[in-house]
């Protein structure tokens, strides 16, 4: 018994080990970034002094602040309206037959299986094949098309949940089928259409080959300017950047995190 | 009902434009010569790159492979983590996925550099210098970190699902360790080990800037191939068409394969 | 619940419908996204952006005209050329060298300049107008030349760098960082091999690739505007670049040196022009007259460290520049260089899919990769269908 109990221990020191470990590789290259955009000089691997001047420059960078103002105008725009498309799409789907449902839904998850670069380059193709100039509206449509996916196949689920008999009561109660939509199939899918916008969103703002492919000289999102950044004289600036990033994702998921246990304790309490 | 599916009408029009288009187009492109003509030869030209796509593959199976090695364990662990504790575990897996992939790229080239922090470590440590930046070994460490939460998320949502009683029952019969972890906890997590098995490999073989980033532009793989024939230093959108089509039927039927697999399974585990 | 879902969904909609109009507009001010604005295409750290106590000259031309400058960058003239060509992307100055010129002249890239909109072109040299690239001087207003030449790190290099053939050097294994575009990369292979950088003979290009390949096991990067970063932070020890690129990074890294190759290198001017598709000619124009501005044109050269090819602007230099050897080389070494001039499209199209193979070519190519590869996958296949003939089997005795 005793030997299985020190077993027991090891196994779990090992495993608290392992953990350690893990998120050590995951999270020792921010810290590095973190680290180094308050370092004063330019070298990436000499730290002289602390500073905030990076911040400073970042504040100032107008590039990096036209592309970030671009990024948020793209992100909500395409997720908005992907949202709108992927949801009545979905419904659509859903009472279609069976067959014409498995084809559509194979060709719907083609965006998402093709590797991201070639639905890029598709998508360039297409736009240079009917003379759209590279811009907002090519970017914007783009980011439409491959967040269109995402909002179907969160909504989908959703929908097969739904006990289709409650539409045909409705139908029967008198209610016409915009009625239905709005009355009765929404309230079911919201949770749904929640999670494909949140999803979307977050793709849209992080997307980087598709836009690369896709948008002009006006249109450079944040990523984009990352790139760039990235390939001339490097500047701290890039760190302080990444830091500013990493605040705001901590501080987004924090949020959201204490909000859903806030909701299970009401919901325990109830 | 009628009415409801005439929702789908418009869908189908945009997934035409959309999606099969210009999926068509590129097809098309593969196809022509500039001048419209139509011809194999790009696609038999294709075969000249062969080894880039066998490397491709292969530095996309090694980091895969890795990832998995690496993330099964740890799935493990934090799947048997119930409550709020595992909930923030998996957020605080998740965070580093909403810091671009370029920046961290980034971190890791000043990471690996000749010059860099890790060497700087190991001659502190008084170790020799190694070398790894612009080689293989990076290109394959860059995809590893880079979509190794890919590998964790299905894992652990399909570990979680492992009933603790079954392998308190596979105890009570008398079955070891090993036997345990062969018969019981690898069937059962064998769809999320699929879906994170294609959730790294394909976006690892398509990859084209961290292999640019990390490799020193003498590491090419496909998809900077592709970005050399439309945007890089080698204009020919029509190779690149068909470098791409070769890419997607290539991913398009490991897809295939890999989804026979699962379903497969799916059926062991309903009988 | 349902409800204000759909309101933020909608009001998202209508805000950014809105965002598109008028808030736009007034947040325009803010961030600099202005009504009128151009776009301009330039080469990586290649005007002046207001550091070093510089001036901002895409700000001073916004105060000059009120007209906002959209500047992006480019690495290599291929990189530029297939950005204008494989998207329908429109830019309203761009910044070609020379044999990029005039191949874009002969494909009707470029749009005739309306000199008269473009009265500065007055202070260029005499002798850097109606250059081979552009006989009748319709297309282009010279920007800033330089030549190529080798860049090293006195530290780390020990022998005497005389010509480019110190890029082959085997004691320099992993030190060496190369161009990350093909003609830059052949031009340098050929001179090496002491032919011109504009043979027409297969052959010749056919040697400078094996000469490139043989190269590829000793390069540490290929790279273009990375070059500041790896050679400031001693990362490499040696590597071709352009001069005025050079005079910068020795600036910041005092070890650092520049040579000349002795038998002759690239001398380039790049030139800017205004694409067909353009919609912005006149502003385009104002543009280009503007960097013709001797001061604007001083900045420039200044920030950038390349050679202007402005007479006022040169004039205004401090002595120091104008007696460097670098960016202003003497007439004997000038005479021995050489332009690269367009061939023709079968010779580019040669060099190119040469230049694909060449960075394809694996230095490292182990034989028992493939083997070692297809018998991973067959043993992989194997095991998995055992297991699966296992499962099978399980699932039937139940």
């Amino acid at each position: 018994m005793k030997v299985q109990k020190n077993h027991k221990i090891k196994l779990k020191f090992i495993s608290k080990l392992y953990v350690v470990l893990f998120l050590l590789f995951m999270y020792a290259p921010l810290f590095v970034l973190i680290v180094f955009s308050f370092n004063e000089s330019k070298s990436r691997s000499v730290w002289t002094r602390f500073t905030l001047t990076w911040y400073n420059k970042l504040l100032h960078n107008r590039e990096i602040l036209r592309s970030v103002l671009n990024t948020l105008i793209v992100a909500s725009s395409a997720s908005a309206i992907a949202t709108v498309i992927g949801t009545v799409s979905a419904v659509g789907i859903h009472f279609l037959k069976r067959r014409w449902k498995r084809a559509l839904m194979t060709l719907t998850s083609l965006p998402i299986m093709n590797p991201e670069i070639v639905t890029g380059v598709s998508l360039m193709l297409l736009f240079t094949f009917l003379k759209l100039k590279m811009g907002f509206a090519t970017l914007i449509i783009a980011h439409i098309a491959f967040n269109v996916p995402y909002v179907i196949f969160n909504v989908m689920p959703k929908l097969e949940q739904m006990d289709r008999h409650l539409c045909y009561a409705a139908m029967d109660l008198g209610c016409n089928s915009t009625g239905v939509f709005f009355k009765v199939i929404l309230p079911e899918i919201y949770p749904g259409i929640i999670s494909g916008f949140l999803m979307s969103i977050a793709f849209s703002l992080d997307d980087f080959v598709i836009s690369y492919f896709n948008s002009g000289p006006t249109s450079q999102t944040l990523p984009l300017a990352i790139f760039a950044m990235t390939r001339r004289k490097v500047s701290p600036e890039i760190n302080a950047l990444s830091t500013i990033i990493f605040v705001i994702a901590l501080i987004i998921i924090l949020v959201v995190n204490n909000k859903e246990i806030n909701k299970k304790k009401r919901g325990g309490e109830k | 009902m009628k009415k409801l599916r005439m929702l789908s009408l418009p869908y189908i029009s945009w997934v035409c434009m959309f999606t099969v288009v210009p999926l068509l187009i590129v097809i098309f492109f593969a196809i022509t010569t500039p001048s419209g003509k139509f011809t194999i030869l790009n696609i038999s030209n294709v075969g000249r790159y062969f080894s880039v796509i066998v490397k491709s593959i292969l530095l996309a199976s090694i980091a895969t492979f890795i990832s998995l090695i690496i993330a099964y364990p740890f799935s493990y662990i934090i799947s048997r983590i119930g409550g709020r504790t595992g909930k923030i575990a998996m957020m605080i897996v998740m965070l580093p996925m909403w810091m671009n992939f370029l920046l961290r790229t980034y971190a890791w080239m000043t990471i690996l550099e000749k010059n860099g922090l890790l060497n700087k470590l190991l001659v502190y440590l008084n170790f020799s210098p190694v070398n790894i930046i612009n080689t293989k070994i990076a290109v394959v460490i860059g995809m590893i970190y880079n979509y190794l939460p890919f590998m964790v998320l299905p894992l652990v949502s399909v570990m979680k699902k492992i009933e603790p009683s079954v392998i308190e029952a596979a105890q009570d019969l008398g079955s070891s360790g090993f036997s345990i972890f062969t018969k019981i906890i690898i069937p059962l997590t064998m769809p999320g080990v699929v879906s994170g098995v294609t959730m790294v490999f394909v976006p690892a073989v398509s990859t084209f800037i961290i292999s640019r980033m990390l490799g020193g532009g003498g590491n090419l793989l496909i998809g900077d191939l592709i970005d050399m024939q439309f945007l890089g230093n080698s204009y020919n959108p029509h190779l690149g068409a068909a470098i791409s089509l070769v890419l997607m039927v290539l991913i398009l039927l490991c897809m295939s394969v890999m989804n026979q697999f699962e379903c497969e399974d799916m059926e062991g585990k309903l009988v | 619940m349902i409800k204000k879902a759909c309101l933020i969904i909608l009001s998202l909609l209508v805000l950014n419908s809105y965002c598109f109009t008028q808030v736009r507009a007034a947040a325009d001010s803010q961030v600099g996204m202005h009504r009128k604005y151009i776009n301009v295409y330039n080469w990586g750290e290649f005007m002046s952006n207001g550091s070093d106590g510089l001036l901002n000259v895409n700000l001073e031309f916004e105060k000059a005209t009120g007209i906002h400058v959209n500047y992006s960058t480019f690495s290599s003239n291929e990189e530029m050329y297939a950005k204008l060509k494989s998207s329908n992307v429109v830019y309203d100055v761009i910044f070609p060298s020379d044999y990029m010129i005039s191949r874009m002249i002969s494909e009707k890239f470029l749009a005739e300049l309306n000199f008269e909109n473009i009265p500065n072109f007055k202070n260029i040299f005499a002798n850097f107008k109606h250059l081979e690239y552009d006989p009748k001087n319709l297309y282009s207003v010279p920007y800033l030349w330089g030549v190529v030449g080798i860049i090293y790190n006195k530290n780390l290099v020990q022998k005497p760098i005389k010509g480019f053939d110190a890029l082959w050097d085997e004691d320099l294994a992993k030190n060496i960082l190369m161009f990350m575009n093909s003609r830059d990369s052949f031009g340098i292979a050929q001179k090496k091999l002491g032919i011109s950088f504009n043979t027409k003979s297969k052959a010749d290009i056919l040697n400078a690739a094996e000469e490139l390949r043989k190269q590829k096991k000793l390069v540490q990067a290929y790279v273009m505007d990375e070059i500041f970063d790896k050679m400031q932070s001693e990362e490499a020890a040696i590597a071709p670049y352009y001069s005025g690129d050079a005079l910068v990074m020795m600036k910041n890294n005092p070890d650092l040196d520049f040579v000349i190759p002795f038998n002759g290198t690239n001398r380039f001017v790049d030139a800017a022009c205004v694409p067909a598709n353009s919609e912005k000619k006149e502003w385009a124009e104002l543009y280009i007259n503007f960097l013709c501005d001797p001061k604007i044109a001083l900045n420039n050269a200044l920030y950038s460290g390349y050679s202007t090819p402005n007479e006022l602007a040169y004039a205004m230099l401090p002595e120091g520049i104008k007696n460097n050897k670098i960016a202003y080389p003497e007439q004997d070494v000038l005479n021995k260089t050489e332009c690269y001039v367009y061939n023709s499209k079968e010779i580019n199209e040669l060099i190119d899919s040469l230049w694909i193979d060449v960075m394809i070519a694996d230095e490292d190519n182990n034989v028992w990769i493939m083997p070692v590869f297809i018998a991973v996958c067959m043993i992989a296949l194997v095991s998995t269908s055992v297991i699966r003939a296992r499962l099978r089997k399980v699932n039937s005795k139940i």
